[in-house]
């Protein structure tokens, strides 16, 4: 089934009873060439990229509960590719630009939306860095732009411009940034990777890997032993779980991240802007509900959902940045388990386990890299080498002290 | 979340730091042969567990002292805490 503007013109002429299931639901076989585990934003864009882009077949996806049940439904659907090292910059970039074809390469509407973002600074040091950061950005061809004052008054007139301790002073702009549907961006790659015979297999979950001789025979699971030399690993928020099985300890703690949404309101915010100085984001989305984000919670934790301080926190940054959203009602908020990374950039890389990899360590910032996350999973799980842009984010970075530490603080997971 | 202080009784999270798996506590010995691994795997890998996790507090907004705070992960329920002082002394006999 293909989508076209004449199919749905089609389907609403004689009643929609045309649509079909998105992708199948197979019953999984004795043992695949390629095992993805996690039928996430991830996994799914590993298991497409690894039929479309690198032509492979027998793949599957196995998932332990529904496909996308996890931080790619989660999250704030924000894209850019606005970073400042040179080990993340280029990987960031490679992913906007499949962003950019993403619709037309899975013949799905994910609704990406490049409606740019806005990073705010409020002293001369802050800009002086954006600029910088604006210059890193142009290396990699993601463009940039420093706005004034001026120019923010005029594009978001609403902002506190004049608060007293965060006076607004300028922004680094993104035009290419934006957002895309977060649960359609999963749907696309998990019907594009099914039309190309990758088995997606739901309710099924790793409880264990068959390891012999330091080489991977296959998986245990809920459904059975399932064979596979090469299982890649994809379960942001729960890796050091999944890769405690295999007897390994990651650089990584599992903190929990609240989002926000208020109710719908008219068309307000024309981007996305951040507020960095006060841990706020923001973005409205199509519906008109104000999407909004702040800080991790800051202790390990696997519950999905967060506590009322962090709220207070975040909704506090909002009214300094915006008060005229003070009577704008929440209308649901919840929380995703996050791999902090020890340096607050991710894995994708072998492990000392002949035929098992490791795509992991996304911190908050996993939705953006979806679609190169997956081009590049795919690229090490077929090549056995590192995809150009992603050479940075080995495992064993850590030990030789080639970290990526884009906010300078160490080794402290809560603080990235 | 409230943590039961063993000095000052229940207080709210929010006056506390959070650092991290309490065997932080545990530094590996520097003049060991194998320091330099120790070292490693002691600043950059967590246990990370789903589910009971002890680790340290710091009461930065009270009364400065540093707890160790058993807790579950999967629940946030907080099962019990103690002076991180008490820990390490029980520990050196």
């Amino acid at each position: 089934m293909k989508f076209s503007g004449f199919k749905v013109f089609k389907e609403a002429v004689t009643g929609h009873k045309g649509w079909k299931p998105l992708w199948r639901n197979p019953e999984p076989k004795k043992s695949y060439d390629i095992i993805i585990v996690g039928g996430g934003g991830h996994g799914l864009a590993t298991a497409y990229h690894l039929a479309a882009t690198y032509g492979l077949k027998n793949i599957a996806v196995l998932e332990k509960s529904w496909l996308g049940s996890g931080n790619i439904g989660r999250n704030t659907t924000i894209i850019r590719s606005n970073y400042l090292l040179p080990g993340n910059q280029p990987f960031y970039e490679f992913s906007m630009k499949l962003w950019e074809s993403q619709e037309q390469d899975l013949n799905f509407n994910s609704m990406v939306s490049q409606r740019s973002i806005i990073n705010l600074c409020h002293t001369d040091a802050q800009r002086d860095a954006y600029r910088r950061r604006g210059n890193a950005m142009h290396l990699s061809g993601a463009g940039g732009t420093l706005l004034s004052q001026a120019d923010l008054r005029e594009m978001v007139p609403f902002l506190n411009f004049d608060n007293a301790r965060f006076p607004i002073k300028g922004a680094l702009m993104q035009k290419r940034a934006g957002t895309a549907r977060h649960d359609g961006v999963a749907w696309g790659y998990a019907r594009a990777a099914d039309m190309r015979g990758v088995d997606l297999i739901q309710n099924c979950e790793v409880t264990g890997f068959r390891i012999e001789d330091g080489k991977m025979l296959g998986v245990e699971t809920s459904c059975g032993y399932i064979g596979s030399e090469k299982v890649g690993v994809a379960v942001a928020g729960s890796s050091s779980r999944v890769m405690s099985m295999a007897g390994m300890r990651l650089p990584i703690e599992s903190h929990v991240l609240q989002a926000f949404v208020s109710e719908g309101l008219k068309p307000t915010i024309p981007g996305v802007i951040t507020f960095g100085a006060g841990h706020f984001y923001v973005s409205q989305s199509d519906k008109g509900g104000l999407v909004f984000g702040g800080d991790i919670d800051g202790y390990n934790s696997y519950a999905q959902r967060g506590n009322l301080p962090v709220v207070e926190d975040v909704v506090e940054g909002g009214m300094a940045l915006m008060p005229m959203i003070g009577r704008a009602r929440l209308l649901r908020s919840w929380g995703g388990i996050m791999d902090m990374s020890m340096d607050g950039s991710p894995i994708i890389d072998r492990t000392h386990i002949d035929g098992l990899y490791l795509n992991a360590g996304w911190c908050y910032g996993g939705f953006k890299a979806t679609p190169a996350s997956g081009y590049c999973f795919a690229h090490l799980l077929a090549t056995d080498t590192p995809h150009e842009t992603a050479t940075a984010y080995r495992l064993d970075r850590f030990a030789r002290g080639y970290v990526i530490d884009e906010k300078g603080v160490g080794a402290q997971p809560n603080l990235h | 979340m409230l943590i039961p202080h063993p000095l000052l009784g229940l207080r709210d999270a929010q006056e506390f730091t959070y650092y991290g798996d309490a065997a932080l506590m545990d530094r590996p010995d520097p003049s060991a042969e194998t320091a330099e691994a120790d070292f490693c795997d002691y600043v950059f890998l967590r246990d990370n567990p789903a589910g009971v996790h002890r680790e340290l507090w710091f009461h930065e907004q009270g009364d400065r002292s540093w707890l160790v705070v058993t807790r579950n992960t999967v629940t946030h329920e907080i099962l019990s805490a103690e002076l991180a002082t008490d820990v390490k002394s029980r520990g050196a006999k």
